[in-house]
């Protein structure tokens, strides 16, 4: 530990701020609005200090305080049944839901977004996403084991696209692959709505031992609260929060990146230092320093703990040593971690940062004052109740209403439209169609993308990329292990946020079915313009009570996720786009089903589970006629459990060797892509599906009704897979079969599709963009 | 087509080691770094073989009674400076240097960061620079082991085409034109790659060993090739465990000298 002199600052105390309470303060400028400064000089009896304030400014900003989304959020909590709380051991407002697996082990899982730094700096806003929701995972006393990342860009021949797309791949690669965490999945999506606004999205995945569970919470007086990790900088000072700015001292640096830069080597370091500590129970309490710092770390410890904290400010390591109090509470330097620690553990702990090289301070200890007391060179200059910074910040009921113009866009249906026209019908147009739709930007490869994440350290995986779910190992002695899949479709959220933000679910729940486990968990990552703006608001209000619901009926709860706002440029906001991530659990991950046919399933029998209707309004294949109007496919929750328990009971007994969910571009791209997964391929026939769902081809092929899926059944287990349908009275049609000896996928009577063909137009679409 | 076709690929046991028997007793030292990745993966690889994995500290002074030492995979302090460099510092890396050299000719596996490190302790020639398409690359690699004489390889055959992982930013081997032949005239190419070259490396070099052969670097990683259901998937429906052979040959040779 190094000793450091305190900078003389004119600090601005306590008792400076009780003499002067007419000092002009610059609140608007670091985001507060009026009624909130004045709130807070309500709450202190005294005008803020500069420290305070700038505490306050943060913690009360939109990202930390979920000020506009809270009143919304609540319903999560509200809706909970006593099913969908038997194995949730942490829920909402820890750094992330912990969900049992049983045999004594847990898993804690979310998803985040860091989306407006990585428009600004696509390599450090990346990585730096996938820092901070590792440490999330890392708070809750968890080793982590995977990350996904759902991505979204602009249109992909707009200029800027390459910038981001290269940047954003390059930092979650450069910064996870770095971390030895598997990245299992993810989306990448092209449409111009995220132009200006890419949606980054992270998540991460860890694994406990139950006894190993921790919690941001600083109880126990007298124990010593502890910083250890990279210094703090001048780095994202205010980042996601408000804007930088103390400009009016001119003695200092300008000009500081907002974006905060990351160093994974230290975080992975941080990951088995903190491993090691947990392992020897070393911390009462742990937080991750993330959004807001230091301010944030010690506000929450101590608004979740005894209620009082006694720090002294000098004692944090810098970077930069001409950075003021304000500063130091509010940067975003990265790969930080604040513990509480009993005395007697002070000399064991000290031994453990020792081994790993990793820098720590004791900034001060836990107190029953109620107030979190913040002192500079000995000098009171925060003296707050820390509840009202960490949780009682201010709600706001903002006004929200259903957009006049929804009217219109869900009046204008695809097929009346003039996109509408002139469907393909004959074999060669329908046989162009799928080729069209299987190189297109949203449903091409994505490899290009994904071959630069390592999918293979830990040896757990799996399942990965392409498939439809992650699928990770947790315990390698029984094979118990866990599947993820994150899943979002703005365009469904657009003409309708409430069904939208439920076929989301829909999707992930499915997707998670389909690789054989049970959907136990859900976090989202909820993405939307302004809050400001009424109609946003309503996109958003009704996105939540929508998934909210859908939660409640499929009986499994949200334990955890982030609320992304203002993601528009002047008054264009991006699609409603609430992307959810579902969790669910193997008893042995030997029975996880892949998403395509191999050579020894040749002869096997091809069935699609479920209804094909004709929708078609928000599809893929509408958006490749450049269309946006009518209703989202409908959804059928009930169909979706059905189906989901056909898939797992189906997985479990073996009666499946391969499954593919139907979701963007239908049955076209479930059957192109499980041919394509190990280049095997199939002849099937849709008469009798078309007779039965009263379709026509083109329909069966590109609607995008839910509750589908594509299954391959060995001839052996065929009577017992459709009578387990039957007896659950869940449509099942046979297609066709796998054939070795094909090189192609054959819709007889329609085309005959070369898979080298399929391939080619379906791998070249990045590499063509992007080199 | 089997019953349980799924599970009986990966219910199974993984392969039993050829020489399972009495092998237990031998002592493979996976070294961590700050900042290695793939020292659990290592420490199974060595389990799955029939061996005895003891996990090893950058900062330790002594070796301890291994038998032989795998450099596993990772970002070494960051890759900061350059892969491997800050790492050949470290305590434990002269007493592995010296062991290497001595008489007793210690084995030692240095893998994708491992053998970075190896050339910049000059253990091995030459050295990795960044793939010559400038980015991470994560892939399943065939190999061909071109020489089956080493501590490591010699549980395969001459000429054998192996599948395993190859995930790596930094991963092209370059050497002097004199090194290079040097290597190819002395036979100490281990393995190369086939069909494709992933990073530009020289010669297609995936491995090399020294002229003793009991040290052998490779920028790929059989460690992510030995259990079925966490390995290469090919289309036949079969995983690779394609890697279990470095570790069966060091465990072999061991038995064999003893």
């Amino acid at each position: 530990m190094s000793t450091q002199t305190a900078p003389k600052f004119n600090i601005d105390t306590v008792e400076h701020a009780a003499e002067t309470p007419d000092v002009e303060l610059p609140w608007a400028e670091l985001g507060l609005k009026q009624n909130e400064f004045e709130e807070i000089v309500k709450l202190l009896g005294r005008r803020p200090t500069a420290a305070e304030l700038a505490m306050y400014s943060v913690m009360w900003s939109e990202h930390c305080s979920y000020k506009s989304s809270k009143v919304h959020l609540r319903q999560f909590g509200e809706k909970l049944t006593d099913e969908m709380k038997k194995d949730m051991m942490v829920g909402i407002g820890e750094n992330a839901g912990v969900t049992n697996l049983g045999d004594g082990w847990a898993v804690t899982f979310k998803v985040e977004s860091h989306n407006h730094p990585s428009f600004v700096e696509p390599y450090q806003g990346a990585a730096t996403g996938i820092g901070g929701i590792v440490r999330d995972i890392i708070s809750m006393g968890a080793r982590p084991v995977a990350v996904m990342d759902p991505l979204r860009f602009g249109a992909i021949d707009h200029p800027d696209t390459p910038r981001l797309v290269h940047g954003i791949v390059s930092g979650i690669g450069g910064y996870g692959n770095s971390l030895g965490l598997p990245n299992i999945g993810g989306e990448v999506v092209f449409d111009s709505v995220y132009q200006a606004n890419p949606l980054v999205n992270a998540l991460a995945v860890g694994v406990l031992r139950h006894e190993d569970l921790r919690l941001a919470n600083a109880s126990g007086v007298g124990n010593r609260v502890v910083l250890f990790g990279a210094r703090t900088g001048g780095d994202g000072i205010g980042g996601a929060s408000v804007l930088a700015s103390e400009s009016f001292d001119d003695t200092k640096p300008s000009k500081r990146p907002a974006v905060q830069v990351g160093d994974p080597f230290a975080e992975k370091v941080l990951i088995e230092c903190c491993l090691e500590l947990f392992k020897h129970s070393l911390v009462e309490g742990i937080q991750d320093l993330g959004a807001a710092g230091i301010s944030c770390a010690t506000s929450e410890l101590a608004s979740n703990g005894d209620g009082g904290m006694r720090v002294e400010l000098t004692n944090v390591l810098l970077r930069d040593p001409t950075l003021t109090p304000g500063e130091i509470l509010m940067s975003e330097s990265q790969e930080r971690m604040m513990a509480v620690v009993t005395p007697e553990n002070v000399a064991e702990f000290e031994k453990v940062m020792e081994k790993w090289n990793v820098e720590f301070s004791w900034l001060g200890e836990v107190t029953d004052s109620g107030r979190l007391v913040i002192t500079w060179d000995g000098e009171t200059i925060v003296d707050v109740d820390p509840r009202t910074v960490a949780h009682e910040g201010p709600v706001y009921n903002r006004p929200f209403n259903r957009p006049e113009w929804l009217d219109g866009v869900q009046k204008d249906a695809f097929r009346s439209s003039a996109a509408g026209k002139g469907l393909p019908a004959s074999g060669n147009e329908l046989k162009a169609a799928v080729l069209e739709l299987m190189a297109s930007p949203n449903m091409c490869d994505k490899s290009w993308v994904t071959k630069q994440y390592d999918s293979y350290v830990g040896g757990n995986t799996t399942l990965s990329s392409p498939d439809d779910a992650g699928v990770i190992r947790v315990d390698e002695e029984t094979g118990l292990g866990v599947a993820i899949s994150t899943d979002a479709n703005g365009r469904y959220a657009y003409l309708d946020p409430y069904t939208g933000a439920q076929l989301a679910l829909a999707e992930s729940y499915r997707n998670v079915a389909t690789s054989g486990a049970v959907p136990m968990a859900v976090t989202d990552c909820l993405n939307f313009g302004s809050p400001e703006d009424p109609e946003v608001m309503w996109q958003f209000a009704e996105a939540v009570r929508g998934l909210a619901d859908a939660c409640q009926t499929l009986g499994i709860p949200v334990t955890g996720g982030n609320v992304s706002l203002y993601n528009q440029t002047g008054t264009t906001a991006i699609h409603p786009t609430p992307v959810v991530g579902v969790l669910g659990k193997f008893d042995d991950v030997a029975r996880r089903t892949p998403s395509g046919w191999q050579q020894n399933a040749d002869g096997q029998a091809i069935y699609l589970l479920g209804t094909t209707r004709d929708e078609l309004d928000g599809s893929e294949f509408a958006n490749l006629r450049g269309h946006l109007g009518g209703l989202p496919p409908k959804l059928d929750l009930e169909a979706e459990k059905t189906l989901a328990a056909i898939l797992i009971n189906a997985s479990r007994d073996g009666m499946i060797d391969a499954a593919h969910d139907l979701s963007e571009g239908g049955l076209a791209a479930a059957l192109s892509e499980m041919v394509l997964r190990f280049g095997v391929g199939a002849r099937v026939a849709l008469e009798e599906l078309c007779e039965r769902d009263g379709v026509d081809a083109f329909t069966a092929l590109f609607s995008e009704s839910q509750a589908r899926a594509v299954v391959a059944v060995p001839r052996s287990e065929e009577v017992r897979f459709n009578d387990m349908a039957t007896a659950r009275r869940f449509p099942v049609v046979r297609l066709g079969v796998v054939d070795v000896l094909a090189t192609s996928l054959e819709v007889q009577g329609q085309f005959d599709l070369p898979i080298a063909e399929l391939r080619e137009a379906h791998e070249g679409t990045l590499p063509k963009y992007f080199g | 087509m089997s019953e349980t076709p799924l599970i009986a690929d990966l219910g199974g046991k993984p392969e039993e080691a050829p020489l399972s028997g009495g092998l237990s007793g031998a002592k493979i030292g996976v070294v961590t770094f700050p900042g290695t990745l793939d020292d659990r993966d290592a420490a199974r690889a060595v389990k799955l073989a029939g061996g005895t994995p003891v996990a090893l500290w950058h900062a330790d002074t002594e070796l301890g009674d291994v038998d032989a030492v795998v450099l596993p995979g990772g970002f070494s302090y960051g890759d900061y400076l350059r892969a491997g460099a800050i790492a050949r510092f470290a305590p434990l890396m002269a007493k592995i240097v010296d062991a290497a050299n001595s008489d007793a000719k210690l084995p030692v596996l240095g893998i994708c960061n491992g053998f970075q490190i190896l050339t910049e302790a000059h253990l091995l020639p030459g050295s990795m620079v960044k793939n010559d398409h400038l980015k991470f690359i994560c892939r399943d690699q065939v190999l061909r082991v071109e020489n089956n004489r080493t501590a490591w390889t010699n549980q395969y055959d001459e000429g054998q085409e192996i599948t395993v992982v190859l995930k790596n930013q930094d991963g092209q081997y370059v050497a002097d034109e004199k090194t290079l032949d040097e290597l190819e005239g002395e036979g100490r190419v281990a393995f190369r790659y086939v069909g494709w070259n992933p990073n530009g490396s020289r010669r297609g070099i995936a491995g090399i060993t020294n002229a003793a052969g009991n040290v052998v670097g490779l920028m790929p990683h059989p460690e992510h090739a030995v259990e079925p259901g966490f390995a290469p998937l090919g289309a036949d429906g079969h995983y690779s465990t394609d890697g279990l052979g470095f570790f069966t040959s060091v465990l072999s040779q061991l038995v064999e000298a003893k």
